[in-house]
This record gives structure tokens, C-alpha cells and sequence, in this order.
């Protein structure tokens, strides 16, 4: 779960780390108050999307006057898919020097990364190609934590303040107790006056651990989603439309993806992803009446290959949506695994469907029957 | 990773739904299951085998080799540590949706206690003719049945579909082992080319892998020093991208993680890559080598 840069600010400022002093404006006059009750400001547009500088969505603006025209430039702008529609407008920063810190999830080794680079203000990718001694890790022990020694020895050696080591031990405290998959501070700056604060911040909630992350769980950003996507969504259903025309319904997200790879490797396209795997595979009926909401959809293929998932639970579901729904669309079964007979039995005996003993059979055929 | 019939087996949250329908499942295969969990159940038999409240009593009646977690998200963390505790040689967890702090703070109660994690999300560990553990269809034999193929993958019904296959092609599986969905396993596919080049019941590999993470590359790397031949199937080249990583996490993979990159580590290293998942018996049948 994405937060924006407000958002995460927020929670950096409520867990004691430093921000620019500043507010969110919806308009060129809220922008224009905020710069007038604070000085020069930055205003910078709030989406959560990156490259929000270079497609001209952060201004600095040194009167409130300015600070209205720029605010005026900013919101309504498409950036990364996003219309701008709220701004942060905060205190204009005198910076000396820009870091990066960043504490993360590591597949490698099941446990916290904590990053730290010299070179603010840029992608770390492109630091990590060109001034890859520039970058600092390390990998603490979760149970361990990670305090300002640590820190202190993470950073031995580098030219930077002497606060940088709190200021890490504290990002790693707020990624710890708000159960954060990410979060990055680039840049972190050096002020002329000697004070470290975050300018930027990139906060991404492990979305496994909303439930108990009440206070922050509702700032995420909302997610960009169709209608159709947004009904799935309220169904608790992974779903997401695609411009194909093969309608997709699978138990899974491996398998679904399969489906996916080989209606184009028989040169179809998909009209959808969409699983009822784990214990959504009760929900079948809601499924499909979903994936044939979709207006693009010309042929249909079922593929349930059930472990877990009883596939004569599923074929019950797609019977029932079937019947009530009566669509005009050719079908295309594959059914295999966890009481199979019965699934097969429900379909050919309710549907009049024969299921296609190879789930390739079922693809191509689905495709051609699309074309 | 390579379950035996002898292995003693203990299933956590065995009163629940699931866990009553799959270890009822597992009893009638043959899977040695000795106990089971529930603190509110203590003492009383279920499924025929006693109720522990914890891991740790059980394990004091019998040891256990290998734990089964039926158990929601949010009490994983606690059952896994007492999984732990108890001693437990191998932890399957079966769980999807554990908070990933909790995750990893399984994974290093696990390396404290020298327990191997199978998971989270996995559908669990078969061996065709003996016993099997998690959620996975052993009873049916369409889709397992005794054989020299050991079979890895991430996800349960793409392994289905695939040792259907195997099957209904007159091969079986020595072993079926589940990766797990989900990005930070315990047990990776490179651990379970391992285990497969090393057990003498297994002749090839079917590798079935998915998009994202970086360990489909490792185990190429792995794959290459191999003396059995390796086929696999990547699912997800027709994905949309999907979520974004961070910058960060981005780093931290390096460019890995897309369907091109596994299916040119994998080439690399001799394994043959199918287009779809027929594909993975044809190439089998024709030895499972690249011809160079």
C-alpha cells in the first residue's frame, strides 16, 4: 500500500523525525495562504507516482503570489496516470548537502535492509552503477533491532553529521512499528543551519499488516481502478480488466497467469486477470458474473486445477452464474484435481459443456472461438 | 524436503475446518500424523490423535519431525515460534497474508532452532505413494503417482496442472515440493534442486517458477553444476507489470525478477524452458537437455 508523500511525512513527524514545516492545499489560495504564513515555499504535487519533478509537479515559489501561480500550473496535471488534485506546500529548504536512507524489506536474507547513500537526490539505482562506494547496508537481525551504535557503524568513515546515525536508527524504528514494507527518505538533507530533515519520503505499508496499523491503514493512496476493478475489489476478488477479448477464470495466481501465457502463445489476448484462489474459490458465481461484465469479452475459458481448492465447489459457482446470467459466449472448461468427477459431471450435465482434458485444447480453442 | 512415510507429523489448529479436512486427507494416505494443536482443545482426541496445547507439549510425548500450520495470519507468528520451540525438524506453513515482520521474525526463530521452513503459502510437500503434508491432492491419481520426476514449484494449482500432466504422459513424481508464494520463503528452489540432485529416487527436475523475486535466477545458477536434467515453465510472461518496487527494492534485485531474465539465467545454465506447461512433457520425454 502506497502512501503519498504527505502521508508519509506525517508519520515521520508524529514518530519525532524531522519534516519542513508545511500543509496540504486543494487550491491556488489555500497555497497562496500557506506561503504567506510560512515564507518561500517548495509545493510539490501529491500523487503516488514517481518522477513527480521532472514532469514539472514540484515548484518553488519565494511569494504567495508566486506560490498561487505555480499552485494554478500544478493542479489538474496528469502525473504517472494521476490527475493532481491536492498539493504539499512546505517551507522552502536551505540545503547544504543531500543523503539517502532508506530501510526495506530483503528477500536475501528474510529480514530489514537499511540503506544508506551520500548521494541524495538520485535514483539509487543510477548511484549504485556510478559511485557504488558511495552506498552503505546493512542487514540487522530483526529480533535485534537497530539503534544508534549500530547505525554509528553503518556510517564509519563517511563525511556526515554526526546526527545521521539517530536520524537512521529512527527511519528503522518507524519502518519496525508501523509495519512498513519501505521507507526511503531521498533526499535527506543537511540544512546550512546543521539540522537533518526529510524532504522526501516514500512510505509503502505491507498491506498483510493493515489490520493492525489502524491509525495509518486509511492514508494510504487510493489505488488507480476501473468500475469493474473497484466491484472486484468490493467482492474481495483480485481483478484486473485487460483490453483482450478471452475472458479468464482460474483458481490460483499461478495458474491464472498459465492461462494468461498461453492464450498468448496461441495469439489471443485476455480480457482479464482474475484468481479465486485460497479461499476465494467459494466465490465463483460473484467471479464470473464479473469477468462477463466485461464488455470485451468474446469467448470464455474456465481453468480450474484444484489442490485446495475443491473444483466441484467452483463448478456449483459457475453453474449457478451461469444459469441465471444465460450468456451469449461460447465456454471453454479445463477441469482437473480435487474432486474433478463431480466438477466435470456439473457442467456437462447442467451446462451441456464438454471440459477439454488438456488445458491447452481449452486455451486454443477459447482464442479461436474469440477471433 | 523429501517427506517419508516414517516421518512423524503434527498439525496446528487441527480442530479447524481445514484442518480437520485435510488431516482427515493425510491420515487416509498414509501420512504419519501423531498429534495435533489447539490450546482450547487440550487433552482431547481429534481425528484420532491426541490435542496439545502447544508444539512443545507434543513434542515432549514424541519428538516431531515435521509441523503443519492451519492457522490464520495474524497467530502464525506465535504457532511458528512454538513450532520452533518444540524442536520441529521441518515447518510448513501454509498461511498466506502473514504480516512480513512477522515473517521474518519466523525465519530467524527457525535458524535459531535449525527448523527448515517450507513457505509461507506454500500448498505444501508430497511424496506419491507415501505420505504427503498440507493442501495439496495426493489422493487423486490422475495427479500423483509414484515416479522418478521431482517436481518444484511456487504455486499449488500450476503444480497441480503440471503433475497432471506428468501423469496422464505415463511419468510420476518421486516428489512434489512447494515453494510458496510467497517473496520471502524459507525454502527456495535452488534448496529444492538441492534435495532432488541429491535423492536417489529422482531422474529429472520440473522446475515451475513465476515472475518476480530473484529466485528462479539462483537456481539456475544452481541448475548448471547439475547432473540431472532440469525442465521448467515460467509462469507470467503475459502479466501486465505489476506492482511496482520501490527504488529500493528495486536495487536489492537488481534487474531480476522479469520473465525475460529467469527464462535467460535458466537457458543459460542448460535447463530447457517450455512455452506452456504441455510443453514440460515433451521436453522431458526428449531427456530434458539442451542441444548445443
Amino acid at each position: 500500500m502506497n502512501f503519498e508523500e504527505y502521508a508519509g511525512k506525517r508519520i515521520l513527524a508524529q514518530d519525532g523525525l524531522a519534516v519542513p514545516r508545511g500543509r496540504l492545499a486543494q487550491s491556488a489560495e489555500e497555497a497562496e495562504a500557506i506561503a504567506v504564513e510560512i515564507g518561500p515555499v517548495v509545493i510539490k504535487a501529491q500523487v503516488p507516482a514517481g518522477k513527480r519533478g521532472k514532469s514539472g509537479g514540484v515548484k518553488v515559489a519565494d511569494t504567495p503570489e508566486e506560490a498561487a501561480s505555480c499552485a494554478e500550473d500544478i493542479l489538474g496535471m496528469m502525473i504517472g496516470g494521476y490527475v493532481v488534485e491536492r498539493l504539499l506546500v512546505e517551507e522552502k529548504a536551505d540545503i547544504a548537502r543531500e543523503f539517502y536512507a532508506a530501510v526495506l524489506d530483503d528477500p536475501a536474507s528474510r529480514g530489514p535492509l537499511v540503506m544508506f547513500s551520500t548521494e541524495g537526490g538520485m535514483d539509487i539505482e543510477e548511484v549504485a552503477d556510478s559511485h557504488p562506494e558511495a552506498i552503505r547496508r546493512a542487514s540487522p537481525g530483526i529480533r535485534e533491532g537497530f539503534d544508534i551504535t549500530a547505525a554509528a557503524g553503518m556510517l564509519a568513515g563517511l563525511d556526515v553529521p554526526a546526527a545521521t546515525a539517530g536520524f537512521l536508527a529512527d527511519l528503522y524504528r518507524v519502518w519496525r512499528t508501523r509495519d512498513a514494507e519501505l521507507v526511503e527518505i531521498n533526499p535527506l538533507a543537511e540544512l546550512r543551519d546543521g539540522r537533518l530533515v526529510a524532504l522526501d519520503c516514500k512510505f509503502v505499508l505491507d498491506e498483510s499488516s493493515a489490520f493492525r496499523q489502524p491509525d495509518i491503514a486509511g492514508w494510504g493512496a487510493a489505488e488507480r481502478m476501473t468500475r469493474l476493478e473497484q466491484r472486484g475489489r468490493d467482492l474481495g476478488l483480485k481483478y484486473i480488466e485487460l483490453d483482450g477479448s478471452v475472458g479468464v477464470l482460474a483458481n490460483g495466481a499461478g495458474l491464472t497467469m498459465t492461462t494468461m501465457d498461453v492464450i498468448a502463445h496461441f495469439g489471443g489476448k485476455p480480457a482479464n486477470f482474475l484468481e479465486i484462489g485460497g479461499e476465494a474459490y467459494t466465490k465463483a458465481t460473484p467471479a464470473l458474473e464479473l469477468v462477463l461484465a466485461n464488455p470485451g469479452v468474446k469467448s470464455l475459458i474456465i481453468n480450474f486445477c484444484g489442490a485446495f481448492a475443491r473444483t466441484d465447489v467452483m463448478a456449483e459457482g459457475v453453474v449457478k452464474a451461469w444459469l441465471e446470467l444465460r450468456p451469449n459466449l461460447p465456454a471453454f472448461f479445463s477441469i482437473h484435481g480435487t474432486n474433478e468427477d463431480e466438477a466435470v459431471r456439473l457442467v456437462r450435465e447442467r451446462l451441456g459443456f464438454e471440459p477439454y482434458d488438456r488445458m491447452e485444447d481449452a486455451v486454443r480453442a477459447a482464442v479461436e472461438a474469440a477471433r | 524436503m523429501i517427506l517419508h512415510g516414517s516421518d512423524r507429523v503434527l498439525v496446528q489448529g487441527i480442530t479447524g475446518k481445514q484442518g480437520t479436512f485435510w488431516t482427515e486427507q493425510m491420515q487416509a494416505y498414509g501420512t504419519n500424523v501423531v498429534g495435533g494443536v489447539n490450546p482450547k482443545r487440550a487433552g482431547e482426541i481429534h481425528c484420532n490423535v491426541p490435542v496439545f496445547a502447544t508444539a512443545e507439549e507434543a513434542a515432549e510425548v514424541e519428538p516431531v519431525d515435521v509441523a503443519v500450520m492451519f492457522i490464520p495470519p495474524a497467530a502464525a507468528l506465535a504457532a511458528a515460534e512454538d513450532a520452533c520451540r518444540a524442536g520441529v525438524r521441518t515447518l510448513i506453513i501454509l498461511t498466506e497474508h502473514i504480516p512480513s515482520h512477522d515473517v521474518m521474525r519466523i525465519h530467524a526463530a527457525a535458524r535459531e532452532s535449525g527448523t527448515r521452513i517450507v513457505g509461507p503459502n506454500t500448498a505444501g510437500l508430497v511424496t506419491p505413494g507415501e505420505c504427503f503434508v498440507g493442501i495439496m491432492p495426493a489422493f487423486n491419481d490422475r495427479v500423483f503417482k509414484p515416479g522418478r520426476v521431482g517436481v518444484i514449484s511456487r504455486s499449488g494449482s500450476l503444480g497441480t496442472l503440471v503433475c497432471l500432466n506428468l501423469v496422464a504422459e505415463g511419468m510420476g513424481e518421486s516428489a512434489f515440493i512447494g515453494i510458496g508464494g510467497d517473496p520471502m520463503v524459507g525454502t527456495t528452489s535452488r534448496d529444492a534442486l538441492a534435495a532432488f540432485e541429491a535423492d536417489a529416487n529422482t531422474d529429472a527436475v520440473v522446475l515451475v517458477g513465476e515472475i518476480g523475486g530473484a529466485m528462479e535466477e539462483e537456481a539456475a545458477a544452481f541448475a548448471a553444476t547439475m547432473t540431472k536434467p532440469v525442465v521448467s515453465f515460467i509462469a507470467g510472461a503475459a502479466s501486465p507489470p505489476g506492482k511496482k518496487m520501490g527504488h529500493a527494492g528495486a536495487i536489492v534485485m537488481g534487474n531480476r525478477g522479469s520473465y525475460a531474465s529467469k527464462r535467460a539465467a535458466l537457458e543459460e545454465a542448460g535447463v530447457v524452458v517450455a512455452d506452456t506447461p504441455a510443453g514440460i512433457v515433451e521436453a522431458l520425454r526428449q531427456g530434458g537437455r539442451t542441444v548445443h
